[in-house]
């Protein structure tokens, strides 16, 4: 239990077209990320697929059941929200009991799925809190909590992470994860951060301006970017695009090399460049070198290395993992 | 530290400000209060003396008891605005919500019409309203006067309340929503308690010009049995002579039930459970 499957799904405000025929079909169990740059109508997909906002046309079905007319609390969903949205006069055990009180769930049994839940998220000494007596980290468990005891179909992520700091946000993130391995349940995840959708998703989608660029694991989406937006979306620092014309390629329009498919030599190689600029995160090493026959470049190196600004030095990419694009910006495989 | 001292006297400069407001204020209130317990004579000669033991005198507050059923206007006062408050709080905070959270062909349309009561003063209309109540039989009614000042409040309560109610958070509602909460439910207990403190300042608002008006109550309902205290203080008030002593204890009595009813909504406007909804 806990399929979904968006058929043709279009949404438009007055003249503008958020999304421009979305077709996916999520499988039992998939924890499934939605991912692009802001505006482009990922987080009104998942309202959508809520209930709390209405397709313009399309077709939106849970566990084979269209589910266009059935309001948002009887779809068999539960949803995060990036603001936590806890109700504040209600403390922590009854935020996560109202919607199984609304239901009209029996007394022993809320009981029973809010000490299961908070037990899973260890907040048992928190229930008699009020919202405002917890911290961020805290309030957030209290809102995926609030979704667990509702044993949901489908679990609805709105950007969970996006109001906690950093040491915080890796904590919640494996959190998640664990428990998605635990409950099994299906997850759709909003995030605009594309370390979240790498780590947590079996299946990540892509959106830009309204439209699924491209659907796959992350080790595909990573490997085998379907045009330049993924190439350039996924991966991070970003993919170097070289005019494929510089490089004497006559077959793409766009060559894509990875930072981290560059290697770095101080005597000979492909492209000679000047150092910029070099970022030392310990583990990595990043250099932007300036080309005169190819433009700006960005390597990865891992592990520290000494280059200075001002060094000349040569690049070489790995042959065998650059990518071709062609004049619309596709991948040629 | 230069930045310490400048904010030091501009916090100065800034309760110097207001003191002086709040004695401009005050003052109008404090005349009344000191001369409604001094006898007639004194009043005139001294009327910015303090009461001392020679003109100390409760002439005035017993002429008030003791003439006219005081008791009885208080309550109609009392009815009046405490009910209209009600009224305008409900359906003023509904319409807001309206406005505010659906969006529907002419939503903004809908909300200058409902603002535009705020420029038109409602008292342009008393000839048509007093023939709408002749025609309904509702003229020396309190119903009239409630009617009334429910409609003169709800323009100013949809325009403020709509303008808090866009700043609850949509999360909030919408989990609401998927908690199985209706509508009703989710305007009552989750919107409602956030927007308190607008609430309280639309009650304020709405409830002096309520408590003070003279002229609703002389035309719609100028009968012994509906009298307000506003206008049962005219009792005094004559064309060659004015009872003055009865008066001003009339109007100091009539500051103690609003300023009752203002301390209770006062105490909502600094109430902070709603801190840590949302982030």
């Amino acid at each position: 239990m806990g399929s979904l499957q968006l058929k043709s799904v279009r949404k438009s405000f007055g003249p503008v077209d958020v999304l421009k025929g979305i077709d996916l079909d999520v499988k039992d169990g998939e924890f499934v990320i939605f991912v692009g740059p802001s505006g482009c109508g990922k987080s009104t997909l998942l309202r959508i697929i809520a209930g709390l906002e209405d397709a313009t046309s399309g077709s939106i079905t849970i566990d084979d059941e269209e589910v266009a007319a059935v309001p948002p609390a009887k779809r068999g969903i539960a949803m995060v929200f990036q603001s936590y949205a806890l109700y504040p006069h209600l403390n922590v055990k009854d935020n996560m009991g109202l919607g199984l009180k609304q239901a009209g769930t029996p007394k022993d049994e809320i009981e029973r799925r809010v000490a299961k839940a908070s037990s899973m998220l260890s907040l048992e000494q928190y229930l008699a809190r009020r919202p405002a007596e917890l911290s961020g980290g805290q309030r957030q468990r209290v809102a995926i909590g609030r979704a667990i005891v509702r044993e949901p179909k489908l679990f609805l992520f709105d950007e969970p992470l996006s109001n906690l700091d950093a040491a915080l946000r890796v904590n919640t993130r494996l959190e998640i994860a664990r428990l998605h391995r635990e409950l099994k349940a299906t997850m759709i995840y909003v995030t605009h951060d594309q370390v979240e959708a790498m780590t947590l998703a079996d299946k990540i989608v892509v959106l830009d301006a309204g439209v699924i660029q491209q659907v796959g694991s992350p080790m595909e989406l990573y490997n085998r970017p379907a045009n330049l937006f993924v190439a350039g979306f996924i991966g991070s620092p970003g993919m170097n695009f070289v005019d494929a014309g510089r490089m004497g390629v006559t077959d793409a329009k766009t060559i894509g090399v990875r930072p981290e498919h560059i290697a770095l030599s101080r005597e000979a190689g492909t492209w000679q460049g000047k150092v910029v600029h070099v970022e030392h995160l310990g583990a990595d090493t990043i250099v932007y070198l300036e080309s005169e026959a190819i433009g700006t470049l960005t390597v990865r190196l891992f592990g520290e290395h000494h280059y200075a600004v001002g060094d000349v030095v040569f690049a070489t990419p790995s042959a065998d993992q650059t990518h071709r694009f062609d004049t619309a910006g596709q991948a040629i495989r | 530290m230069s930045k310490a001292r400048a904010s030091l006297s501009r916090t100065t400069l800034v309760h110097l400000a207001l003191i002086g407001y709040t004695l401009i204020a005050v003052f109008p209130v404090f005349l009344t209060l000191i001369n409604s317990m001094k006898s007639r004579n004194a009043i005139f000669r001294n009327p910015m003396q303090l009461p001392t033991a020679e003109t100390f005198d409760l002439v005035g507050y017993t002429t008030v008891l003791g003439q006219g059923d005081f008791a009885s206007y208080f309550q109609n006062s009392f009815i009046v605005t405490v009910v209209a408050i009600a009224l305008v709080l409900l359906f003023g905070a509904m319409a807001a919500f309206a406005l505010s959270e659906y969006r529907f062909r002419g939503n903004t349309l809908m909300g200058l019409y409902l603002a535009l009561g705020i420029m038109i003063p409602i008292r342009l209309g008393t000839v048509a309203i007093l023939q709408g109540m002749v025609a309904t039989g509702l003229v020396n009614t309190l119903t009239a006067l409630i009617l009334v000042y429910t409609a003169q409040g709800i323009p100013l309560a949809v325009f403020i309340l709509s303008e808090f109610m866009r700043t609850v958070s949509d999360d909030l509602k919408n989990a609401g929503r998927i908690d199985g909460l209706s509508e009703y439910a989710i305007f009552f207990r989750l919107v409602l308690p956030l927007v308190r403190p607008a609430m309280a300042t639309v009650a304020v608002f709405t409830m002096i010009p309520i408590w003070n008006d003279l002229w609703f109550p002389l035309i719609l309902a100028p009968s012994e049995a509906t009298k307000t205290v506003t206008l049962g203080s005219q009792l005094f008030i004559g064309q060659f002579v004015t009872n003055w002593n009865a008066v001003l204890a009339a109007l100091s009595l009539a500051i103690l039930p609003v300023l009752v009813l203002y301390l209770v909504f006062s105490r909502q406007l600094i109430r902070g459970i709603t801190s840590g909804a949302v982030k």
